[in-house]
């Protein structure tokens, strides 16, 4: 599961491949599998403002 | 300048900006405030400030209560300067005050002004205490900026809302009883159009948020303050942030040799006969910030420009670049315009509108003058899609 993710409110776009350091997730970590309480590290909202890119 | 008390040791102590006419490109055509709020507790605190050129009356308008050097605790709900921009001067009075705001705010605020003020970022659900009263902390990503929150005074039941419910309305009344309600909630409108309607999925989320929440007053920082419409307000929230639309087109065109408007009045008159509310708004004569106002409720957005130089004018561009930013959903559009030999404006339009979400259902293209054939024609194409 290497699909990334974009944020609905700031476009930011979560790539597994990269992680999110700054926040404890090591690359390699699906979206699915982020904690529930990861916030995007732009903006601030939840998973559920983020959707899926289609390649 | 006096302080205005909204409920017992509690005041407005804001700025009006009588004069303001543009704010960032939004008409405001009323003027606006900025509203900051004084508490008399065991901790003196200060909510949100004002626009830098309007410190000195926040702090005359808090003088004509307690002298400023005493103030305890700040709290900055959000970063934009039309609401942080009185910190420095201020700070320079309290310099040991401390400094509340979100995680994001705090970051924000050392980013605009780099001071080390003595902060304290506040997660959501942090409970801040004054004295007899206290203020409950609720962080609002993206409604309308990273670093939004909003406070709760249970005690006094206020809601202490920042940009959410506000309005650029510049009066020296200050509750929604003393001012014509039907004034308050077209600018209501109008700045939930222009400011907060890209973020109404995160609306939709405050809200919920705040639905248990017993509330009296909603103490925002712009315009009138909610005491007796409170549900009033939070009901055109939720509708609007559903982007819950009615029969109604708006026809938004600009026109060089009045080609393109008489296509205009043609689609205007179809939907007027199936029945639709219908607005023509000529780009010469209306705002695209007032143009956004309509938008909120209209289920169609169509949309006119000749050709010029094989583009649309560039009054269309800078409406179609305006209103894709705040993104609507769920609207159906018609594009159409006149051209004189090659119609690629048409195509650039529609491109634009598609990308931005919209279901465009017609594109008319009419070369040079329309005849009276080719308007009834387009009149029956328009009326057989919609």
């Amino acid at each position: 599961m290497n699909k990334k993710y974009e944020c609905d409110a700031c476009g930011y776009i979560y790539d597994p491949e990269v992680g999110d350091l700054d926040a404890g997730i090591q690359p390699g970590t699906s979206f699915v599998d982020l904690p529930d309480d990861w916030v995007c590290p732009l903006c601030g909202v939840g998973k559920s403002d983020f959707t899926e890119l289609s390649e | 300048m006096k302080a205005v008390k909204i409920k017992e040791g509690i005041y407005w102590v804001g700025g009006i900006d009588w004069n303001l006419r543009n704010f960032h490109g939004y008409l405001t055509q009323r003027g606006s405030t900025y509203n900051a709020y004084l508490i008399i507790d065991e901790k003196i605190t200060l909510i949100d400030t004002v626009k830098s050129y309007l410190t000195g009356e926040m702090l005359e308008r808090i003088r004509s209560v307690i002298d400023p050097s005493k103030i305890d605790y700040v709290i900055s709900n959000h970063v934009e300067m039309d609401h942080s921009g009185g910190l420095p001067e201020l700070m320079k009075i309290i310099p040991d005050a401390t400094v509340f705001a979100s995680p994001k705010g705090e970051a924000g605020l050392r980013e605009h002004y780099r001071q080390d003020w003595n902060f304290k970022a506040m997660e959501s659900g942090t409970v801040l205490n004054l004295g007899k009263r206290s203020l409950h902390f609720i962080l609002t990503p993206m409604v309308h900026w990273p670093d939004n929150m909003v406070a709760y005074m249970p005690e006094e039941k206020i809601l202490f809302s920042n940009d959410a419910f506000g309005q650029h309305l510049a009066t020296s009344e200050r509750f929604d009883d003393e001012y014509p309600l039907d004034i308050i909630m077209l600018e209501a409108r109008k700045y939930y159009a222009n400011i907060v309607l890209p973020y109404s999925r995160q609306v939709e989320k405050v809200l919920v948020g705040i639905q248990d929440i017993d509330i009296e007053m909603i103490a925002n920082s712009h315009g009138i303050i909610w005491r007796k419409h409170v549900s009033d307000i939070i009901k055109g929230y939720q509708s609007w942030a559903s982007n819950e639309t009615r029969k109604r087109a708006l026809v938004i065109y600009d026109t060089m040799w009045n080609s393109t408007q008489v296509m205009a009045h043609s689609i205007q008159d179809a939907f007027e006969s199936k029945g639709y509310s219908t607005t023509l708004l000529n780009l010469q004569n209306n705002h695209i910030s007032d143009i956004m106002t309509e938008v909120i409720d209209a289920e169609y957005i169509c949309v006119g420009s000749p050709t010029l130089n094989g583009r649309m004018l560039p009054t269309m561009s800078a409406f179609l670049t305006y209103l894709t930013g705040l993104s609507p959903k769920n609207r159906k559009s018609i594009v159409f315009g006149s051209y004189g030999w090659g119609p690629r404006q048409i195509e650039e339009m529609s491109g634009i509108l598609k990308e931005g979400g919209f279901d465009v259902v017609a594109e008319e293209k009419i070369k040079f003058i329309p005849t009276p054939a080719d308007l009834a024609g387009l009149r029956e194409r328009i009326s057989a899609v919609i």
